[in-house]
């Protein structure tokens, strides 16, 4: 089974950018279904990017994150061919977690 | 003002000539020519908007406006379509239960093929498009055919739009006159009034691209299909050609017709034809 | 963090705040039980989240108000393709930035997302929002222990084509 989390890590020397897109409904409880019934709310709470083992951005989110979220951030250093680390948990306890190479 | 009045009658005295509107059922006298109608339509739309290069137009609305270009390259960082094409990737590769896969119906094993759909079957005599010729090889491998709308076959065409990404439409009509023939119920379709609000598909693609119909920014008809299958934000997912038509025909109030059924075969047709020599460019994402 | 900022005497900064902790002034790191109301590994700020208002979910995140700077910049569309994806992103040339929040205010809850930035990391960040209605979007960044925030209207209709 696919990750959920796609990410692309690329260093440019000095930073690197980090794009990620989460397959995740991000349901905000808001919305009815078909039969008219609130659909509960569902989803990621908490988003972690972990490279050298230290955190190096935290998404804390709430239901007003688009569905399938995506995220752009950069932080200083990170070599190519090197591990970044992201993982998430929702509002189900559910989570992923997934490790990607800087390129 | 004038200018646009001066469109708007050309267009109505286009549509004339090109059916007899409302009175007799068939056709006027003269005999279609596409070649002509692609012309026309094609300069009438880098006429209009002469700032745009023609592969510009398959962007829809986002060539139209600049706050909307701007919302739509920062969604193609990281397309939503990105699962759907995943999706359709993986589904196209795995075999049926008898072993063969979808490669085994379509030439080049289906890749980058996409920009020959839809094409007229001379056997059959009626247009095929892609979408209908995936679901009739499931069926002639024993599977099971799946929804038009979305899921499965929108990540199937998604992915298959995508190794085609870049190639021109290809569309041809044959020396059939039933291919003419569905060509021209195509573009009369395209320029039908139907449903409460009375819209036919060229009301909003043709007269008022770029325009907003309330809130939205219409797309224009040139290069419409292009980017399909398309991710859409509105439905918070992947649709096909066929969604996009029954939503539409839904919105106009009117009936929406059964996927794939012949006028909306007609249609891609016609429209598919008129946008030939534009790049593909799906999977989309669209407001 | 209680450094001075420009020539504002830390002391005076720090009695009016009623902090007490002028050992603090001038050091690069704190003590663990003196940072900020958010910190890197914290946990998932629930009460935020459930505030109804961006004063109150301000408020809950970092027990303090902020103050419109110049220095806090967001890029928002003018009128949202659609509610429901707003690519909205945020950057500041603040030094010392350790956190970035956005805030749409008449979401049911106004805190959509906050971004811990921990050092070396930098004060920027894209995302992609749901926004009820035409709105302000907040954006808010606590740098050197202060909060700094910059607002911007973004326009949310209903869709044309959608019935």
């Amino acid at each position: 089974m696919a990750s959920t989390i796609r990410v692309r890590a690329t260093s440019s020397g000095e930073n690197t950018e980090v794009q990620a897109l989460i397959q995740h409904p991000m349901d905000s409880g808001y919305v009815k279904d078909a039969k008219g019934e609130l659909i509960p709310p569902h989803f990621i709470q908490q988003l972690t990017f972990e490279y050298d083992g230290k955190a190096v951005f935290t998404a804390d989110w709430g239901p007003a994150v688009s569905k399938d979220p995506y995220v752009k951030f950069a932080f200083k250093g990170g070599k190519k061919g090197e591990d970044l680390k992201i993982s998430w948990v929702d509002n189900k306890g559910a989570s992923d977690t997934t490790t990607a190479k800087i390129q | 003002m004038n200018l646009r009045s001066a469109i708007q009658f050309g267009l109505a005295a286009l549509a004339l000539t090109a059916f007899a509107f409302g009175a007799a059922p068939s056709i006027a006298a003269d005999t279609p020519d596409p070649v002509a109608d692609a012309k026309a339509f094609q300069k009438y739309f880098t006429d209009r908007f002469p700032k745009l290069k023609l592969e510009d137009f398959v962007n829809g609305p986002y060539s139209m406006n600049e706050d909307m270009h701007r919302q739509w390259e920062e969604k193609e960082q990281f397309p939503p379509y990105d699962f759907g094409l995943d999706l359709g990737k993986e589904l196209f590769s795995k075999p049926f239960k008898n072993g063969k896969s979808y490669a085994d119906c379509f030439a080049n094993g289906g890749i980058g093929i996409r920009q020959n759909y839809p094409y007229f079957d001379e056997k059959e005599g009626k247009v095929v498009t892609l979408e209908l010729a995936l679901n009739r090889c499931r069926e002639a491998n024993g599977e099971a055919p799946i929804s038009y709308l979305k899921d499965d076959m929108a990540a199937l065409t998604a992915y298959m739009a995508f190794t085609s990404r870049g190639k021109p439409f290809d569309i041809k009509i044959p020396a059939d006159p039933r291919a003419l023939e569905a060509y021209d119920n195509g573009k009369r379709y395209f320029y039908t009034r139907r449903g409460q609000l009375n819209f036919s598909c060229a009301s909003c693609h043709v007269q008022n691209p770029g325009e907003r119909i309330r809130a939205e920014i219409l797309a224009p008809a040139l290069g419409i299909l292009n980017a399909m299958p398309i991710y859409r934000s509105e439905w918070g997912g992947m649709g096909t050609i066929s969604r996009r038509f029954t939503t539409c025909n839904s919105q106009i109030r009117g009936v929406p017709l059964e996927p794939q059924s012949d006028e909306y075969r007609d249609l891609e047709y016609y429209l598919s034809y008129v946008s030939n020599g534009l790049p593909i460019s799906g999977p989309g994402a669209r407001p | 963090m209680r450094t001075t900022q420009s020539g504002f005497p830390a002391t005076r900064r720090l009695i009016l705040q009623g902090a007490g902790v002028v050992a603090l002034v001038g050091l690069g790191n704190l003590p663990f039980g003196l940072v900020p109301a958010f910190a890197a590994n914290d946990k998932y700020p629930e009460d935020a989240f459930k505030a109804k208002s961006d004063t109150d979910a301000i408020k809950a995140l970092y027990g303090k108000t902020a103050e419109p700077s110049d220095k806090v910049k967001m890029d928002a569309p003018e009128i949202a393709e659609n509610g429901a994806v707003v690519p909205i992103s945020v950057s500041s040339t603040l030094p010392d930035v350790t956190s970035i929040s956005i805030l749409v205010a008449e979401n049911p809850n106004a805190l959509a997302a906050s971004y811990v930035i921990p050092a070396g990391t930098l004060p920027s960040v894209a995302n992609r929002l749901k926004m009820a209605k035409t709105t302000n979007v907040i954006a808010v960044v606590e740098a050197g222990g202060k909060l700094y925030s910059t607002t911007k209207e973004v326009k949310v209709t209903v869709g044309g084509c959608g019935g």
